[in-house]
């Protein structure tokens, strides 16, 4: 593959640059989440900083494959999320109470990330090969959330809230914007309600304890202080102890004692604002901003149907995932364990992002290219 | 209007589409805006509206996670008298980050518990994975007077613990050790187990015996509690507390007077001792000489004592009733009449003349007796134990049909007795042997084998089991060790499952002849047995010398090393048996003085007790 001239010259360094400056926000709030007198893995961020390096490789792959030719592989792309979900329930390692990761060679990780990716690959695919102008009748939902229930319910098995959460928002994002008839949709949603309603009983007992004390905490955080509880609660103190200023770079109490859970992968965003203060946390928060209405650009901007549905479901994807974390950190929404993007300690989830970053820079490429 | 398949983006149809998916885009993205307005807000409230209160209560975050340890389940034996209780006791730690000027402390609290200061530091250097405000423990069962005394002087003792523990204390030393087990801090292997999954770390979990095999019963599941500590981290509010839930109380099948009986009559002699009740196959007695003192090991165990037990000869912390293989000598010889009847090779009429000796290849086999038995049939061969008459009958059976009755009388392989580390030992065939060494089998080995020797390795539960099997009348099932659990909070124990039954498929006219052959080594003139013969009771049962070395004038070696094992396999009543027992004296030499009147010993214990009549309720 010969390197295009336009290829350097429209090159979206906007893009990577808003994606660098959060990652390295990352690796230093990593370092500071992991190096506590007595932390056990204080080489936490190097290797972070290996997986973006290995994420940024896999970006620029991404960002110059032909995006035609993989549209034609759709079907493919579901396959190969369904097969990686499988893996995990046959081959998969469990790890804080859940089967999540999968070895392959020296290292492990975990499929449902890159699932997620190629789920939405097949969905921008599908949806743009089946348009209606007067907006998708439920009959014409059927068959991906049919299709979508499988993955869907892989994950919920593993038991991955958070993933089959996001996986459900950017699903219903590309839906939406896809265009849906909004009466029959409405009539679902109330008919799922009265269902959801009478089943409950039968949901509440195939949940897990810990999904149902979940529930339970965030309907009432008091009602368990040793647990889940305790951790909202020292999120907040950690995030509200920030205040204005912050108490500056690796001077964070909360952290560095082990008083917040996951702090260097869900919590990292409490470790950060303790440090940073509001301040801090508005520039974080402005580059997520910056960083999702930027790809929302490139979706608007492109000039074809599965462009636009793809750069959408990829943007989706990192906005339901920035807000779910944020919400849970402080507390208002439930703690369902979904990372932060390029922000969280993991190679998975750096690598999947990075990829599907470059995904977007490929569709943004396209404009510039002969429309075909 | 629905489209059939693909549409070209660049038609006037496609535009539409594109621009209505456009428009929708930008409501879904402005959507997403205002959602993250209401995140910004709530970042405003917590950091700037809030701020100052989370900053306080960050400051005062004194609050700590204190594990709260269930009391493990109690044992008891068969009789429901306890063998262990839980004895509260204090132990003194320390919690480096709520102390100040660490020296003056550690210096202080070393000179009141009189340690060396420099140990105390090395003890709180040497915890490397220890969690933020985990305590050290500095000292174990700690007396009254020192506790009293770092009560008194607690301002100047920041970041001193005392603890209250439950110690479990074994009641009877060193009686049943290697049965019941021992319990120790819970390794980080043990914390990957699904038993052990979110335990904290200075838990104590069973280790060896019944104390590991039963932990699932026994170790019950912590509990924790939420408190606020000043800054000295001394506990001044409790915010949320989870009870433990105590681990469950077993009822063991060990008869504690049995077991005494069986320690006694084994002494200081390295050896083993099992007894098994009939028909239900349940370990009444398990000793194995030399011992340890499972006391030595709750406090956590000293490295001295550990070294001491590590480097003993003896191998104290082996148990030698599953754990290591003899020679089985001649108690084998019920394995192999059995063979002789069940295979037709021959009768119980079949007679054999010992001349003290028979010629097989270019070797000598020989008698135990000099002078050759004359001539015997099976049962005064059984009786007096003669070798030629098995050599004989072993050349006519052949290793393969040997190995295939010995193994139906559980011998050579784990009898599934439920504690760790059992060994199968080794009953061997042609087969094997090819495998195994890479040789084929001589036929001159088989005769090795028809007296217990050359190859064959039994373990004294297996021998027990097969005196079981020989009493039960050809049924048999796996020893079990405990009868009953009864959960915490509960008034009457549960029975646990019965172990299965397994029949040997030998049949039963071949194991009564077997039966009245053992009684005749008790009983008849000429017996090897009858140092077992005790007034009032019908017992049956075979002698087993079992030799060391092949070199036959070691036999009466001063050098103890290179003495004979010593077995005695024992049923009783022989009419109805309720007992089985196998005793081995390691270097003990015959199996007919050195081992039989132990196997009396206990076999009196369980059906003639003389100074401890069996509680009431006890039904047998």
């Amino acid at each position: 593959m010969t390197v295009d001239r336009r290829f350097i010259e429209h090159f979206d360094w906007v893009l990577l640059l808003s994606v660098l400056l959060i990652s390295a926000a990352g690796v230093l709030t990593i370092y500071s989440a992991s190096a506590t007198p007595y932390g056990p893995q204080p080489t936490l961020y190097l290797r972070q900083i290996y997986w973006i390096g290995v994420g940024l490789i896999v970006m620029l792959a991404a960002a110059a494959t032909d995006l035609n030719t993989l549209k034609r592989l759709g079907p493919v792309f579901y396959a190969a999320a369904v097969i990686l979900l499988l893996s995990v329930l046959v081959m998969g390692r469990v790890g804080m109470g859940a089967r999540r990761w999968v070895q392959a060679g020296p290292v492990s990780f975990q499929p449902s990330e890159f699932a997620k990716v190629f789920l939405i690959f097949w969905l921008a695919s599908h949806l743009a090969d089946r348009p209606s102008t007067s907006g998708l009748r439920l009959r014409d939902l059927a068959r991906p959330a049919a299709l979508l229930a499988l993955p869907f319910l892989l994950v919920l098995k593993q038991p991955d809230l958070g993933t089959a959460a996001i996986l459900f928002f950017v699903a219903g994002t590309m839906f939406v914007a896809a265009g849906v008839r909004l009466k029959p949709v409405l009539a679902l949603a109330a008919a799922a309600g009265a269902a959801f309603f009478f089943m409950w009983p039968l949901l509440w007992g195939s949940l897990k304890e810990y999904q149902r004390q979940r529930i339970l905490v965030y309907l009432a955080p008091e009602s368990d202080p040793l647990g889940m509880g305790y951790h909202i609660s020292q999120s907040k103190i950690a995030i509200g102890s920030g205040g204005f200023w912050g108490k500056g770079y690796l001077a964070g109490t909360q952290g560095h004692l082990a008083f917040l859970p996951e702090r260097h992968t869900d919590f990292i965003f409490a470790v950060f604002v303790e440090e940073w203060g509001f301040l801090g946390a508005i520039a974080l928060v402005g580059l997520f901003v910056f960083f999702v209405v930027w790809s929302a650009e490139i979706a608007y901007r492109s000039r074809h149907r599965f462009d636009t549905l793809l750069a959408a479901g990829v943007t989706a994807l990192f906005a339901w995932y920035t807000l779910v974390n944020l919400g849970m950190t402080m507390g208002l929404t439930p703690v369902v364990g979904v990372p932060l993007p390029f922000m969280s300690y993991g190679g998975s989830s750096v690598v999947a992002g990075l990829a599907a970053v470059g995904i977007l820079m490929n569709v943004r490429l396209r404009r510039f290219r002969i429309f075909g | 209007m629905m489209l059939g398949g693909p549409l070209p983006d660049r038609t006037l149809e496609g535009e539409a589409l594109l621009a209505g998916l456009r428009r929708r885009w930008k409501g879904l993205g402005l959507l997403w805006l205002v959602l993250m307005g209401v995140i910004l807000l709530r970042l405003w409230t917590l950091t700037v509206f809030y701020g100052e209160e989370y900053r306080r209560q960050a400051e005062n975050n004194r609050t700590r996670v204190v594990t709260l340890k269930p009391p493990r389940g109690i044992l008891y034996d068969r009789n429901g008298t306890p063998l262990v209780s839980n004895l509260p006791s204090f132990d003194i730690s320390i919690v480096p980050e709520d102390v100040g000027e660490e020296k003056e402390v550690v210096a202080r609290l070393a000179s009141i518990l009189r340690l060396d200061p420099d140990d105390v530091e090395e003890r709180i250097a040497d915890l490397k994975l220890r969690r933020p405000y985990e305590p050290v423990k500095i000292k174990e069962n700690a007396d009254w007077r020192d506790v009293t005394r770092i009560e008194a002087r607690r301002i100047d003792l920041p970041g001193v613990v005392v603890e209250v523990e439950n110690r479990r204390r074994y009641l009877y030393d060193v009686l049943g050790a290697h049965l019941v087990g021992y319990i120790g801090k819970v390794t980080p292997e043990q914390l990957k187990e699904d038993l052990y999954k979110g335990f904290p770390r200075e838990i104590q979990v069973g280790q060896y015996g019944i104390e590991r095999s039963f932990d699932r019963f026994l170790v019950g599941q912590p509990g924790e509690k939420l408190i606020e500590v000043n800054a000295a981290g001394r506990e001044i509010r409790l915010l949320g507390r989870r009870e433990p839930t105590p681990g469950d109380d077993l009822q063991l099948t060990l008869d504690l007077n049995v077991q005494r009986a069986a320690e006694d009559a084994l002494g200081d002699r390295p050896g083993a001792v099992v007894a098994l009740d009939l028909p239900s196959g349940e370990v009444l007695a398990m000793v194995s000489r030399p011992a340890f003192n499972p006391n030595d090991f709750s406090a956590g165990i000293s490295g001295s004592r550990w070294s001491r037990l590590r480097d003993h000869g003896g191998f104290p912390m082996t148990n030698r009733a599953i754990q290591n293989a003899f020679p089985p000598g001649s108690t084998f010889k019920i394995a192999m009449a059995a063979a002789g009847l069940e295979s037709g090779v021959i009768t119980p009429e079949t007679a054999v003349t010992c001349t003290g000796a028979i010629r097989f290849g270019n070797r000598d086999f020989r008698c135990w007796k000099a002078g050759g038995h004359g001539r015997v049939s099976l049962h005064r061969a059984i009786v007096e134990s003669c070798d030629v008459y098995f050599y004989e009958l072993g050349r006519k059976l052949g290793v393969d049909r040997i190995a295939e009755t010995a193994k139906a009388l559980s011998l050579g392989r784990q009898t599934g007795i439920p504690l760790p580390s059992e060994r199968g030992g080794l009953i061997p065939t042609a087969e094997w042997k090819e495998r195994a060494r890479g040789q084929p089998w001589y036929p001159g080995e088989t005769l090795s084998v028809a007296i217990g020797q050359g190859y064959v390795l039994t373990t004294p539960i297996q021998l027990a089991t097969m005196s079981a099997v020989v009493g039960n009348g050809g049924e048999w099932r796996r020893p079990s060790v405990v009868r009953a659990v009864r959960p915490h909070a509960d008034w009457t124990f549960r029975s646990l499952e019965e172990a299965e039954r397994v029949s040997s498929e030998v049949k039963p006219e071949t194991l009564a002849f077997i039966r009245e052959g053992l009684r005749g080594v008790v009983h008849e003139p000429g017996g090897t047995g009858h140092a077992a013969r005790v007034e009032g009771l019908d017992i049956g049962g075979k002698t087993g010398t079992a030799q060391v070395v092949t070199l036959r004038d070691r036999r009466e070696s001063r050098e103890t090393r290179f003495r004979d094992h010593a077995w005695f396999v024992a049923v009783a009543p022989v009419a109805n048996p309720r007992i089985a027992v196998a005793v081995l004296v390691e270097h003990g030499g015959h199996g007919g003085s050195a081992a039989a009147p132990a196997a009396r010993k206990v076999i009196e214990a369980y059906l003639a007790p003389k100074n401890n009549p069996p509680p009431p309720g006890e039904a047998s």
